[in-house]
């Protein structure tokens, strides 16, 4: 009995990583695969691999700018979501005040708040003031969901900071501010950092806004991956390489957090 | 006699100390978030489609409102909306605490730990990807479904091409992406049971089932709260997935509400209508949040 239990647990352990990773893996393989192979039915599982796609991808002077489109408004907009969120991240840990649950509460909601909802009156206003198609408006807009993220990982762990430190810096005539940037600050780097590898994920992955509100300059990966969706005969091979290319570093900093990953999808319901 | 107060109080903070630490924050989201949606709330009060702008843009009232409330369409889409969660959730809950309690069963920890790490990948995939992945896996002609469905004598399916297929599908991309999330939440809960009790319910019965109705369930239940009002909430935002798969073809079969409001903004250009649409959609998720912040941060106030 126990050696049958053994051997179905590890069957079932199997399963879940193989059905977890396959489509990941389906598009990877396609991805080194030649038209005629992943046009093939049945489905080819082996065959010669090629690397023209990626070569495809990397001489699409679109496909490299929307990369790093994407890649300037995740790093803006995730650092700019901690320089606004580590202070009141500090202030939400520290201090006693009025109305504080309720600026918690109001920091928290926006996790709620469908992109849609404010994709339209965003629309409208970067409109009159020239502000579509450009980088600054998506940075602005990322920081909507960055923020709360950062606000809430941030004041977690600043709040595990023991107060005896702030005691003693405080009897050195340490200000409020010396004890936020000398003690809060390094200490709650590993907060921080997680909470930045969240926001750096969801802006890097976000599409509708990006979609709604940049043309041609500041397409970025997503848009640009779902624009080769049009046409008679697509291009799968060059469409799953960049696929790979956009997913590949999201994964990597996801696998860095995966301890956290819970975490920070449900903002703190669950430990 | 002097009054003078003193200027900080015991702890070393003045009253306004901590409004300075929080002010860019709230000043940032107020501008971004609160600014944006006072505009919108303005515009659906008036008659503004872009591509009717000769006629200006003249406020109606609660029109939009009204004919938003009375438009079979959006209820149709919201309902979809409401059957797509019927749909995903069942499977989501029920694969991830299976997931949850093979991943809590002790022994094979080298393998427990890979899949343990696997099921990162989905929920970090970016979503329009996914929905590339779901045209390639589910297409007609080469797709693997079809090979897979094939192994049990089903014969190919135009799954995109049909109503029912293409729901189907964009629900078989979401259970694949979000039942990691489940699991994860589950496995969490798992791990609250203390250990001498867990160990002690093990001696007293063989029974799985048992184990996990009168000792685990209680450490499950918050997770799944927090599960379905989070998943509610993504649902009615759902929106990347459907767009590069189907666009919410074919017709309107998978249509969800976010899809819909896009469509009536972006590509029908009556952004007055949109935006009632859009502020309706957002009292709904307000709700939604205040009912998950009532449940899980209490213990601050």
């Amino acid at each position: 009995m126990p050696r049958i239990g053994r051997l179905l647990h590890g069957a079932g352990l199997l399963a879940v990583f193989a059905v977890t990773i396959f489509p990941f893996y389906w598009m990877v393989s396609s991805s080194f695969k030649t038209q005629t192979d992943l046009l093939a039915s049945p489905p080819v599982w082996l065959f010669t691999p090629t690397l023209a796609n990626y070569a495809d991808v990397f001489a699409d002077q679109k496909v490299v700018g929307a990369i790093v489109n994407s890649l300037v408004v995740a790093v803006f907009s995730t650092g700019l979501a901690v320089v606004l969120g580590t202070p009141a991240a500090f202030a939400l840990a520290r201090y006693e005040f009025r109305g504080k649950s309720d600026l918690w509460f109001w920091f928290i909601s926006n996790r709620f708040i469908s992109p849609i909802v404010l994709a339209l009156p965003i629309y409208l206003v970067a409109q009159n003031i020239g502000l579509l198609d450009t980088h600054l408006v998506l940075i602005l807009v990322y920081i909507t969901f960055i923020l709360p993220i950062v606000v809430w990982i941030c004041t977690d762990q600043f709040r595990s900071i023991p107060r005896d430190l702030e005691e003693a810096a405080r009897l050195e005539g340490a200000s409020q501010f010396d004890i936020f940037w000398r003690i809060y600050l390094p200490l709650g780097v590993p907060g921080i950092a997680v909470s930045a590898i969240f926001g750096f994920i969801f802006s890097w992955n976000e599409l509708l806004y990006a979609l709604v509100l940049t043309r041609r300059a500041v397409q970025t990966a997503p848009v640009v991956a779902t624009s080769f969706m049009s046409g008679y005969e697509l291009p799968w091979g060059k469409i799953m390489a960049t696929g790979t290319v956009i997913v590949l570093p999201v994964t990597i900093f996801a696998l860095l957090v995966s301890r956290h990953m819970v975490r920070g999808l449900t903002m703190g319901a669950t430990k | 006699m002097s009054t003078a107060r003193p200027r900080r109080s015991p702890s070393g903070y003045g009253r306004l100390t901590p409004l300075w630490f929080l002010a860019p924050a709230v000043l940032a989201l107020l501008v971004i978030g609160i600014y944006p949606t006072l505009f919108a709330a303005v515009t659906s009060l008036r008659r503004y489609n872009l591509t009717r702008s000769r006629d200006g843009f003249p406020f109606v009232g609660l029109d939009n409102y009204q004919q938003v409330l009375s438009d079979p369409t959006f209820w149709e889409t919201l309902g979809r909306t409401a059957k797509f969660f019927l749909c995903v959730m069942p499977f989501e809950i029920a694969l991830g605490l299976g997931i949850a309690l093979l991943l809590h069963q002790p022994g094979l920890g080298g393998l427990r730990a890979l899949a343990r790490v696997s099921l990162v990948v989905p929920l970090a995939t970016t979503y329009a990807v996914v929905g590339l992945l779901g045209r390639l896996i589910f297409n007609r002609d080469f797709g693997i479904a079809n090979s897979f469905i094939g192994l049990f004598g089903l014969p190919s399916f135009d799954w995109l091409g049909n109503s029912a297929g293409a729901f189907a599908a964009i629900c078989v991309m979401d259970v694949w992406q979000w039942t990691p999330f489940c699991a994860l939440i589950f496995l969490s809960g798992l791990s609250m049971v203390p250990v001498e009790i867990e160990e002690a319910a093990r001696l007293e019965t063989a029974s799985k089932i048992a184990l996990l109705r009168n000792v685990q369930l209680p450490y499950l239940l918050p997770g799944l709260t927090a599960m379905l009002i989070l998943r509610s909430a993504d649902v009615l935002k759902l929106f990347d997935v459907v767009f590069t798969m189907t666009r919410g073809g074919p017709g309107a079969a998978t249509e969800l509400i976010s899809v819909y409001i896009q469509r009536v903004g972006f590509r029908v250009f009556d952004l007055g209508t949109a935006s009632a649409q859009a502020l309706l959609l957002l009292i709904i998720t307000i709700i939604l949040a205040r009912v998950y912040i009532r449940f899980f941060y209490r213990e601050i106030e």
